[in-house]
């Protein structure tokens, strides 16, 4: 087993990413350690539903990122509705009422560029389906600090537009399907065999 | 070195540059905002790095401006939040009813919307007429817009959707006139409000305030520069008096955490002990 040397995973997603989000819970083991940080176009006004819908769905420490707090292992955060999201050197959040950035927020570059420059060459960035491009500059943040960088197959995809935008960057280090998006597990270094462990309850 | 690594010390050269230059102290902000706000006005003012600001901005004072104007966030409106309101009618306003003077500060007040929506509330609550009304921000632009009182004319339903969802007693068109395709607030309500410049970084108290509201402030600043912040609202207000933050701030990571009672948690209201 390869050690992992990344220290973070960044995922963008509009519509129809929930279901792809849940899937890739799902393959998530038990042991899973990396803090997976999420910038999902949701609408203004969901006040935490999203979370408390993946909470119930999957036993994972899900929960909304708040201003200043210190970002753990083993948490999958997401953004507040109506408010971008930012990650600080310091592997703090900020948060801000910036305006809108891609017609978004949260946006999805915003969270991106913000972590390429706190984690380097140590963060996985994910696009997943969606209906606009946000998330193109943050996936070129990402590569030029030479982070890793995925996209879902735009074939695969509910909504290819998003995904598509951030492979034209020639940027997008691997393109994956839904069913695959356990090899991530792989680049991390874990082994794949033992995802499923900690399924829906 | 890294880029990031030198990125960092030219932000920080920057940041140091307008300190000693123009007394403005933006070095405690949350870093990864002010990156942001800097890059922009990189990109907007056709310059190639960093760095290369620094000299136009120790002798040329227009562009100093400029920028602190791309560093000031002013986005609001009226009754943003109209839960918050709603508390502040049912649960705060009564308290402060017994006071025979009640001093308020609005801080971080921008282009004034939500002043004028705390000011519609404390007329609608009757307690206009012993009320001191101070609403401040650190952006004399701002401040300007605050003080005509003008709103895009587009807002309209979506305030008034606001104010009604907020306790509103009569009708949102109950104050402005609706003139050359914008609102402009009534004078009766401006009036109420003295708008003035107060840098929440480098000025001092604003003594026996009764309630303080400051919110979607504070997200911009760095942990310690929030606790200097939260400081100074605590020194400024009377005991029993009211803080207000943004929905997503909280004193949950504050030394004053404990002196401090939660009024509501959901809106962020806080009461000073005793
Ligand atoms: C996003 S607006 C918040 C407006 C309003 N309170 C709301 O929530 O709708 C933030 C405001 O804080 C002001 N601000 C930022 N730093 C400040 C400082 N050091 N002193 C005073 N005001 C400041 C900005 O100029 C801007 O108008």
């Amino acid at each position: 087993m390869k050690t992992n040397k990344y220290k973070a995973i960044v995922i963008g997603g509009s519509a129809g990413s929930m279901e792809v989000l849940l899937k890739f819970f799902h393959v998530l083991p038990k042991t899973f350690r990396v803090p997976i940080i999420i910038a999902c176009h949701l609408h203004p006004l969901d006040n935490g539903g999203l979370v408390e819908f993946f909470r119930l769905q999957t036993n994972l420490r899900v929960k909304e990122a708040e201003d200043k707090e210190q970002i753990r292992s083993g948490y999958i955060y997401f953004s507040p509705a109506n408010y971008h999201l930012l990650i600080e050197q310091d592997n703090t959040f900020s948060l801000s009422v910036d305006p809108k950035v891609n017609y978004a927020r949260p946006s999805i570059d915003v969270l991106f560029e913000s972590a390429a420059v706190a984690w380097a060459d140590e963060l996985i960035g994910i696009i997943l389906t969606g209906a606009n491009s946000d998330g193109t500059a943050g996936i070129c943040a990402i590569k030029l600090n030479q982070g890793l960088t995925i996209a879902q197959d735009p074939s695969d995809s509910a909504y290819p537009v998003m995904p598509q935008a951030a492979i034209d960057t020639g940027k997008i280090d691997i393109i994956l399907c839904v069913d695959e998006l356990d090899m991530v597990l792989q680049y991390i270094g874990l082994d794949i065999k033992t995802k499923g462990s900690h399924n829906a309850g | 070195m890294k880029s990031g690594d030198i990125e960092t010390i030219e932000i920080r050269l920057l940041l140091d540059t307008i300190f000693l230059r123009y007394g403005y102290d933006f070095r405690g902000y949350a870093k990864a905002s002010i990156r942001r706000r800097i890059l922009q006005f990189m990109k907007m003012s056709g310059t190639a790095c960093i760095s290369d600001m620094i000299p136009r901005l120790i002798h040329d004072e227009s562009y100093f401006e400029k920028m602190v104007m791309e560093f000031s966030i002013t986005v609001t409106e009226m009754f943003r939040d109209p839960s918050l309101f709603l508390t502040l009618r049912q649960k705060v306003l009564p308290l402060l009813k017994s006071h025979p003077f009640i001093k308020v500060w609005h801080a971080g007040c921008a282009t004034g919307e939500e002043a004028y929506s705390l000011a519609i509330l404390i007329h609608e609550e009757a307690l206009d007429k012993r009320t001191t009304f101070f609403a401040t921000d650190f952006n004399d632009n701002a401040l300007k817009k605050a003080k005509a009182g003008i709103l895009e004319l587009e807002c309209a339903r979506q305030y008034s959707q606001n104010y009604q969802l907020s306790g509103g007693k009569g009708s949102f068109s109950d104050y402005y006139h609706a003139r050359y395709g914008a609102l402009a607030i009534k004078r009766g309500l401006k009036k109420k409000i003295t708008f003035a410049n107060h840098n929440l970084v480098t000025d001092q108290v604003f003594s026996e305030t009764h309630l303080i509201l400051c919110r979607n402030v504070m997200i911009y600043f760095d942990k310690a520069l929030q606790e200097r912040v939260i400081r100074l609202f605590y020194e400024s207000l009377v005991h029993g008096g009211f803080l207000c933050l943004g929905m997503k701030e909280s004193l949950l990571f504050s030394e004053y955490q404990d002196k401090f009672r939660v009024i509501d948690q959901k809106n962020k209201i806080f009461q000073k002990k005793a």
